[in-house]
């Protein structure tokens, strides 16, 4: 009999998953396993029979493994959310880091601890990549908009370039708003007009 | 005025009206607080972030709080239920294959009977019937096991299974439950998805059962007295406006913009008018009160209430029943609700704890100024439950 660490990690991003397997792997003795479709998923967990299970926070699926908080879930062993005693500091900053643990009850706290802190490190990471990307995506539309705003003010108004956005900045600055909600608000009604 | 910023977590659901109306209604504002409301992925989630303190205050399944107080479900953080956010408001429904045999066998589906509905669903359906809920610890798994307990159902194999409410529809077109029981607009949800048919308010099975509370940490309402009192406050003045009827097309329009519930308006009004869909031919029904804010002391968080659940979460899972509901109790702060919501004039009872399920009909009680009526109280089998302890 194996004297790993079962760790069941469900998340549906491929990319995500096995940057956490990877993380998980070089923290020592654990086997991994991804569960990455929510349908069923307490009775996927369960032929798992896993020490740990690890699921993203933000994940709406994780209310189903509250089945298996309560005793008369389909696991055997009953799990308990480790948060409780002692390893309540661990459990904040597993919850601040956006990763939840369920663990399997008579695991000693030095065991889950190693893992826990990686997965903790782990989800950090990601979800300031996640952060950077959708700010960067949010900043790319957001110039693409105030472009376009750009050039319908150049046509309209037969201005240039810089005083067309010189006119957008005075606009928001005089309304109290961002450059890019006045950019849109302007492509919205150009929209509608023509 | 200075303000003080409160973080408050909510689930997009119709039911996280007096919340989202306090915000947009300004009524936060008035009493020198600001809302900064923060919708949560999952019933988990957002115990944890009140649990952790994340946020200092939450929309909560009333009986969450009381399970914690129990040791039950794993965290063991003590919290308040300061007050009622709202009374009933669930709906049962069955997928498409079920609700065709009930309609073969010449069910009419008057969206009212339990008994009558659970002894027609008991023909209709297979030796198993699966249920999807939204969280082990709801009143929607109370409400289904009570009724389930109290008609012919019980000679079923009934599991009850946890599916994300905006899954529902999802599931059972998936075959992996057979009905369910959940807070609108989900319900309406899955019969405009053309999956499912509903066959009951949750009203039918309990007319007066404490839907979602105002939950707080016991440590943050100590400390935090004045805060709390201002939350409460625009809270309650936030579900009597949503007791208007004027007000309810208006209350529509704003939980569905896409920072709330980011569904039609349409779907939400109704929840709000108790106007019901309940098929896909488009059947009709009429629910009065389907959802309450407000009226008959609705938002009173009765110590009776609290031992209701625990009576029922204490059978379930072999406590002693007269020590649950004695802890339970404490859950439920009707002192916290007389002493900040006194200065308002509201109404309130003169009692914290009653007998649930034993008013037939709308009595009026004494109370701080003499005028309260209550609701009709009873349970489907007119069974009257008497709290102990």
């Amino acid at each position: 009999m194996s004297q790993n660490l079962t760790v069941v990690v469900v998340e549906q991003n491929q990319d995500r998953a096995f940057a956490i397997v990877d993380a998980l792997k070089e923290s020592g003795d654990v086997d991994v396993f991804v569960i990455g479709n929510a349908s069923g998923l307490a009775r996927k967990i369960a032929t798992h029979s896993p020490d740990i299970v690890l699921i993203d926070i933000d994940n709406p699926s994780r209310d189903m493994l509250e089945e298996l908080t309560v005793a008369s879930g389909p696991l055997e062993r009953p799990v308990a959310m480790f948060v409780s005693g002692a390893a309540g500091g661990l459990a904040k900053a597993a919850v601040e880091a956006g990763v939840s643990a369920y663990v399997v009850d008579g695991l000693q706290a030095e065991r889950i601890k190693p893992v826990i802190d990686t997965a903790i490190a782990r989800f950090h990471v990601l979800r300031q990549m996640r952060t950077e990307l959708a700010e960067t995506r949010r900043a790319l539309e957001e110039r693409k908009v105030i472009d376009r705003a750009k050039g319908l003010l150049m046509k309209a108004k037969g201005v240039s370039e810089d005083e067309a956005y010189a006119l957008l900045r005075k606009t928001a600055m005089n309304q109290n708003r961002r450059v890019a909600d006045v950019a849109e608000a302007l492509v919205t009604a150009s929209g509608l007009l023509s | 005025m200075r303000t003080v910023t409160l973080p408050v977590a909510y689930m997009p659901l119709v039911d996280a009206a007096p919340l989202i109306v306090a915000r947009e209604m300004g009524f936060d504002h008035a009493e020198g607080i600001s809302l900064d409301l923060r919708p949560a992925p999952s019933w988990s989630s957002l115990r944890d972030m009140l649990a952790f303190g994340h946020v200092d205050a939450a929309h909560l399944l009333s009986p969450v709080p009381v399970a914690m107080a129990l040791g039950l479900g794993g965290i063991a953080t003590r919290l308040s239920a300061v007050s009622v956010l709202s009374m009933n408001g669930t709906v049962i429904g069955v997928g498409t294959q079920l609700a065709g045999r009930l309609s073969d066998q010449g069910y009419g589906f008057d969206f009212a009977n339990a008994s009558e509905a659970g002894a027609a669903l008991a023909k209709a359906a297979g030796d198993v019937l699966v249920f999807g809920v939204p969280f082990p610890f709801s009143m929607h798994v109370e409400l289904l096991r009570y009724w389930v307990a109290g008609t012919e159902l019980a000679s079923k194999q009934v599991e009850i299974r946890t599916v994300p409410p905006p899954l529902m529809a999802q599931a059972l077109a998936g075959g992996e439950i057979n009905a369910f029981c959940v807070g609108e607009p989900w319900g309406s949800f899955a019969v405009d998805d053309n999956v499912g048919a509903l066959l009951l308010p949750g009203k039918a099975i309990w007319t007066c059962a404490p839907e979602k509370v105002l939950a707080v940490r016991n440590d943050w309402a100590e400390t935090e007295p004045h805060v709390l009192g201002s939350l409460m406050r625009a809270v309650w003045r936030a579900g009597r406006w949503l007791y208007n009827k004027e007000s309810r097309t208006t209350a529509s329009e704003m939980l569905s913009r896409k920072t709330y519930l980011n569904v039609s308006p349409e779907l939400i009004d109704r929840a709000l008018m108790g106007e019901f869909t309940i098929s896909a031919r488009g059947e009709q029904r009429h629910v009065d009160g389907f959802v309450e804010f407000f009226d008959g002391a609705a938002t009173f968080p009765w110590r009776s209430q609290a031992k209701w659940v625990a009576h029922q979460l204490a059978k379930r899972n072999g406590l002693d029943v007269t020590t649950a509901e004695r802890q339970a109790a404490k859950v439920f702060r009707s002192d916290l609700y007389r002493r900040e919501l006194h200065g308002l004039g509201v109404e309130t009872p003169g009692a914290s704890e009653k007998l649930e399920g034993a008013l037939p009909a709308s009595t009026a009680v004494a109370s701080t100024h003499g005028s309260l009526i209550l609701p009709p109280n009873v349970f489907f089998d007119r069974r009257i439950f008497e709290p102990t302890g």
